[in-house]
């Protein structure tokens, strides 16, 4: 019998289905009697709605409802002293405009182009009132956020940078990034009744938007299903549920029948989150042969002025280098803006860019070579928290990493390679994510023909979860992957964690690990044979002979005590070869090599893909992407996909994925740590270091276009 | 996006007067700019007169060049075996714009005749006197990176987008229009205008004659051309700066000089002057490095696109020494 392995390049189990375009997506659903929403925006950043006249809107053909501040029904979670309150901005509650593009209006018609025309007749008369868009200029209201791990941290003493012999001290920005995935934000809802409703949506935790949506309308969490089999992408758009869903879910109360609500691209830039501007602030003090005496970091980065939102920008200083001082600070600064979100690699991927800018620039001035400068400063246990690793295999990150870009053909002297009118550098970028695993459940069912079938209410927002589960499920069941079908994407399904945070394999993979381990126990048990009885037997025999329907399962599976003995991390060393052109300031990347240790590569073919689009995230974030502000008008100028650059294909240059693929012996029981993130986190920094080695100019502002390349 | 008619013409004059009976038509071709306008709101058409039907698809030669139909797809032309033997600029151009999707889909006249994309003419909530005369310029004081060097006003500094007009602008190519009244013929670097009082206007066509094709004249730059885009990414996206540039050269004597450029005007910007001072010069980087210093006299830069006072002139020497294989 063909056998697949935990490894196996195995290809996407539901390939097929989308590139035939038989996978359904959220926005795909055609319900019997299905409406559409379609909402307006405020187009100033502060004030009140002070009139609305939805007159024309509401006899344009077609048009079923025209919720506005000043008619929607309330949601009960919004209201003060609500028993489970929903965080956030709060829709057509209340008259406020806290940000340019607020929706003030939802049209509720029977097409979505009829709705989307009734929107343009919607008019508002504001009271505008004074607002704070500009960044830099409030750079100095930023507050140190509530939230305990953002309070400032000192390790030794503080600043202690500045007292060393040599001294980097720099600035480096980061722009709003908008996560931009391919699938728009939709979601489709409908009631059965007053105290049941269905949602198809594009969510990455549908457990998470099961518990928001019954909330917000004081529901049994269990009359609220969510679906989301498919998502064409997200980022962490999708990681909460946003106020324009709740909004649908209350237009379906009100029509009484299924609504559909689609955010075009241009509200996909202010309703779903971004990754925030940020400023950081690099001090790194080092002896002359290289040794860190402190680093400082500090990080400013914008939210918005009803929510706070915080990430992890300054943790990775605190622990990816030994240093014997070390301190960051937070803060955050209160905006007229739409809240942000984490975006892939969130706050890790912003803070490597400064740290490990700064570390090149130090390696400069120290004139000792990059990988070395981190050898010599490697740490082989947490100094932030005082525990050993895991596992950490780091340094072979680097070796890889040098082999295969070719890190010997680094000039040493920047300026100093040429090939034509192009300028060519070497750039090095690391990155750590931290490993989670959290308790998840998973049900399994075997019937006698043999056929398994797994379900957990996990999502797959693009990695291939339920490839990688599928094999993992094959390897210690050992039978083939056909055999199997995976189910995820419903919270009726056993409760899975959010697909966020690189925790998926090790969280859901785990408990699909276990539930298969107690499967063959029990039929072990059912066949006489002892439960650890490792022969090969074909289970589906059992099940005929003792004349059962099918057997069943579910378990739960979860972290133990070593979350608290260990320090778990994935890391990640990403080497960039650029030509920069030198009187355009074009900047190519030409090659990219991803070194990861991230433990078990459970399917080697996703994995790589994963490393791919991370990479191509980070090159958008080195070299083209960046929301821009006219602070005049508290409005984007580019919000939309012509005008903000994300990567093409001739941007994606060689891009090489390496796996040191050494099982963590801690985590979990296959040692499988995590990638999704720290596939970008890195990346920016590996770019804008071969820029400066290609040209000799540090760009210190993402990202990198060619006018600044050329008056740097 | 607004409810409008829709009528499919079948012959061009029917389609001109559609658009003399109603002040609010609009000629449909690719639909790959005009659609765009109608969902933001830009434009509110009472009706689109679908010109697809009508026989301007044709690209022939000519006596004395070639003749290209209005409604020719942007991927016809560039892949046409005689644009790629006699005027190779205008295929490079072509394909430097857009993506090949948008390619097959966008005609000829609709790309000679695409509006700017500045940001402030898109979004109907920012003041722009292009998009509602009188409303002020939200560029001139705000995000003006992609904006002009050459031939603004206080009234509007937006930039052509097109690339393929700043070949045409090089290769002297004849608009042949047609009009309710007459036919008329538009040579290129007078089909386009500079904004002065009156950004709402584009060009000088007016608004019920329909353009029928594009000539270009014999000439003997199918050798020594470039056209250079810089951009903010490797392909779709708009220029910061383009230039076209085409030279007759005798061994390393310049017989001729074409020059133009994209990005920096309101209207696809010929260098008259460099092309006067190229001529005769023996090619050379110093040559080419003077020539661009000539093409940016008068130029005026705004807050956030002084950059292309640099880049402008660099991106110049490049197309001259990749047109004439200095490399
Ligand atoms: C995302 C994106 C990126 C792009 N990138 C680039 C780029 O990098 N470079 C570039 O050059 N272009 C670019 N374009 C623009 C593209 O080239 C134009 O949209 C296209 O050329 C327009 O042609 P069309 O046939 O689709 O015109 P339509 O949209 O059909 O029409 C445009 C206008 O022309 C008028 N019109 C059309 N035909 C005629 C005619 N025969 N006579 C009179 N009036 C006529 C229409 O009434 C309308 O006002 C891009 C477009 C998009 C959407």
């Amino acid at each position: 019998m063909k056998k697949d392995k935990i490894g196996d390049p195995l290809s996407r189990i539901d390939g097929r289905l989308k590139v035939t375009g038989g996978a359904k997506y959220s926005g795909e659903y055609k319900l019997p009697g299905l409406t559409y929403g379609v909402l307006v925006s405020a187009t100033i950043p502060c004030g009140t709605v002070s009139s609305m006249d939805i007159q024309a809107a509401g006899k344009a053909p077609g048009v079923l409802a025209v919720i506005t501040p000043f008619n929607a029904p309330k949601v009960p979670g919004y209201q003060p002293g609500a028993a489970r309150p929903v965080r956030g901005l709060k829709l057509f509650n209340d008259d406020k405009v806290y940000f340019n593009g607020q929706p003030i209006a939802l049209v509720v018609a029977e097409t979505f182009e009829r709705a989307t025309y009734a929107a343009s007749l919607v008019k508002a008369t504001y009271k505008a009132e004074p607002f704070e868009t500009d960044f830099h200029k409030n750079f100095d209201k930023g507050v140190i956020p509530n939230e305990g791990r953002y309070k400032d941290y000192v390790r030794g003493e503080a600043d202690a940078y500045k007292k060393a012999p040599v001294v980097v001290e720099q600035d480096y920005m980061l722009p709003s990034e908008m996560h931009n995935p391919m699938e728009l934000h939709v979601t489709t809802a409908f009631w059965d009744g007053d105290d049941k409703v269905t949602l198809y949506t594009k969510s990455q935790g549908v457990i998470g938007s099961q518990r928001s949506i019954a909330n917000a309308f004081g529901l049994e969490v269990a009359n609220v299903q969510i679906n989301s089999r498919f998502v064409g992408g997200a980022f962490g758009s999708s990681l909460r549920t946003w106020p324009h869903e709740v909004a649908a879910v209350q237009a379906a109360r009100l029509v009484k029948r299924p609504v559909k609500l689609t955010l075009t691209r241009e509200q996909m830039f202010t309703l779903v989150g971004y990754r925030p501007l940020t400023i950081q602030r690099i001090g790194l003090g080092a002896t002359t042969d290289g040794k860190l005496m402190g680093i400082t970091h500090e990080s400013h980065s914008q939210t918005a002025v009803y929510e706070e939102f915080t990430e992890n920008a300054v943790n990775v200083s605190r622990f990816l280098y030994a240093s014997p001082n070390a301190n960051t600070r937070y803060k955050v600064v209160p905006l007229n803006v739409g809240v942000p979100t984490p975006m892939r690699g969130p706050g890790e991927a912003t803070g490597s860019f400064a740290l490990e800018s700064a570390l090149d620039e130090l390696s400069y001035k120290l004139n000792i070579d990059p990988i070395e400068l981190r050898l010599k400063n490697y740490t082989d246990m947490d100094p932030e928290r005082n525990l050993p690793w895991s596992s950490k295999f780091l340094k072979e990150c680097y070796q890889l990493g040098a082999e295969r870009i070719g890190w010997e053909k680094r000039p040493t002297k920047p300026g100093m390679q040429r090939d034509g009118d192009w300028m060519v550098g070497y750039g090095l970028g690391c990155g750590a994510f931290g490993a989670y695993r959290s308790k998840t459940q998973v049900r399994i069912k075997l019937t006698p023909d043999g056929s398994v079938n797994i379900q957990t209410a996990t999502s797959d927002i693009g990695p291939g979860t339920g490839t990688a589960m599928t094999l993992i499920a094959a390897d210690i069941l050992g039978i083939p992957a056909e055999r199997i079908s995976f189910e995820l994407g419903n919270s009726a399904f056993p409760v899975a964690p959010t697909q966020g945070g690189s925790q998926t394999v090790s969280s859901v993979g785990s408990a699909v690990h276990d539930v298969c381990i107690a499967l063959k126990q029990k039929l072990n048990t059912l066949a006489g044979l002892p439960a650890d009885n490792t022969a090969e037997i074909e289970y589906a025999t059992i099940l005929q002979r003792l004349n059962l329907p099918s057997l069943e399962l579910t378990q739960e599976s979860q972290s133990g005590e070593e979350a608290r003995k260990y320090s778990m991390y994935s890391f990640s060393a990403h080497f960039a070869q650029v030509h920069v052109h030198s009187l355009t300031g074009i900047v190519r990347v030409k090659r990219l090599v991803a070194v990861v240790d991230g433990g078990k590569i459970v399917n080697h073919k996703t994995a790589s893909s994963q490393m791919i689009g991370g990479a191509v995230g980070g090159i958008g974030m080195a070299l083209t992407e960046e929301a821009i502000f006219d602070d005049r008008f508290g409005r984007y100028v580019n919000g939309n996909l012509a005008d903000y650059h994300v990567p093409v294909n001739a941007d994606a240059p060689d891009i090489e994925a390496i796996f040191i693929d050494k099982p963590d012996p801690i985590i979990n029981p296959i040692g499988t740590k995590g990638l999704g993130e720290i596939s970008l986190i890195g990346v920016a920094a590996a770019v804008a270091n071969a820029v400066f080695n290609a040209t000799g100019k540090r760009i210190r502002d993402l990202p990198i276009t060619p006018d600044k390349v050329l008056m740097t | 996006m607004n409810p409008f008619q829709y009528t499919r013409s079948s012959a061009a004059s029917g389609a001109i007067q559609s658009l003399v009976k109603e002040p609010q038509a609009h000629f449909l071709a690719g639909g790959t700019n005009l659609i765009d306008l109608i969902k933001m709101g830009v434009l509110r058409p009472e009706r689109l007169v679908d010109i697809n039907a009508l026989p301007l698809r044709g690209i022939e030669a000519i006596a004395g060049g070639l003749r290209i139909g209005a409604l020719a797809s942007n991927s016809e032309v560039a892949d046409h075996p005689l644009v790629l033997q006699d005027y190779p600029l205008l295929a490079q151009a072509i394909n430097a714009g857009a993506s090949p999707q948008l390619r097959n889909m966008a005609t000829v006249g609709g790309n000679i005749m695409q509006r700017t994309r500045c940001n402030y003419f898109f979004d109907t909530a920012m003041p722009c006197n292009k998009r509602s005369p009188g409303s002020g310029c939200g560029a001139l004081d705000g995000y003006n990176r992609m904006h002009a060097l050459f031939g603004a006003s206080e009234k509007c500094i937006a930039v052509n987008p097109s690339d393929m007009n700043v070949a045409l602008t090089a290769l002297e190519a004849v608009v042949h229009v047609k009009g309710p009244k007459r036919d008329r013929k538009i040579a290129f670097s007078d089909f386009h205008r500079l904004p002065g009082d009156h950004p709402e206007k584009d060009n000088t066509l007016e608004r019920t004659e329909l353009i029928i094709s594009v000539d270009l004249p014999a000439n003997s730059f199918n050798r020594h051309v470039h056209y250079l885009k810089v951009r903010d990414r490797t392909s779709f996206a708009f220029a910061l700066i383009s230039v076209a540039a085409a030279l007759d050269l005798e061994g390393d004597k310049i017989k001729g000089a074409r020059l133009a450029m994209g990005g920096v005007a309101h209207k696809p910007w010929r260098l008259h002057g460099a092309e006067a001072f190229l001529l005769g010069k023996t090619s050379g980087e110093d040559v080419f490095r003077q020539a661009a210093r000539i093409a940016m006299q008068g130029a005026k830069a705004y807050k956030y696109n002084q950059f292309k006072l640099t880049l402008a002139p660099n991106a110049i020497l490049q197309a001259l020494k990749t047109a004439s294989s200095l490399g």
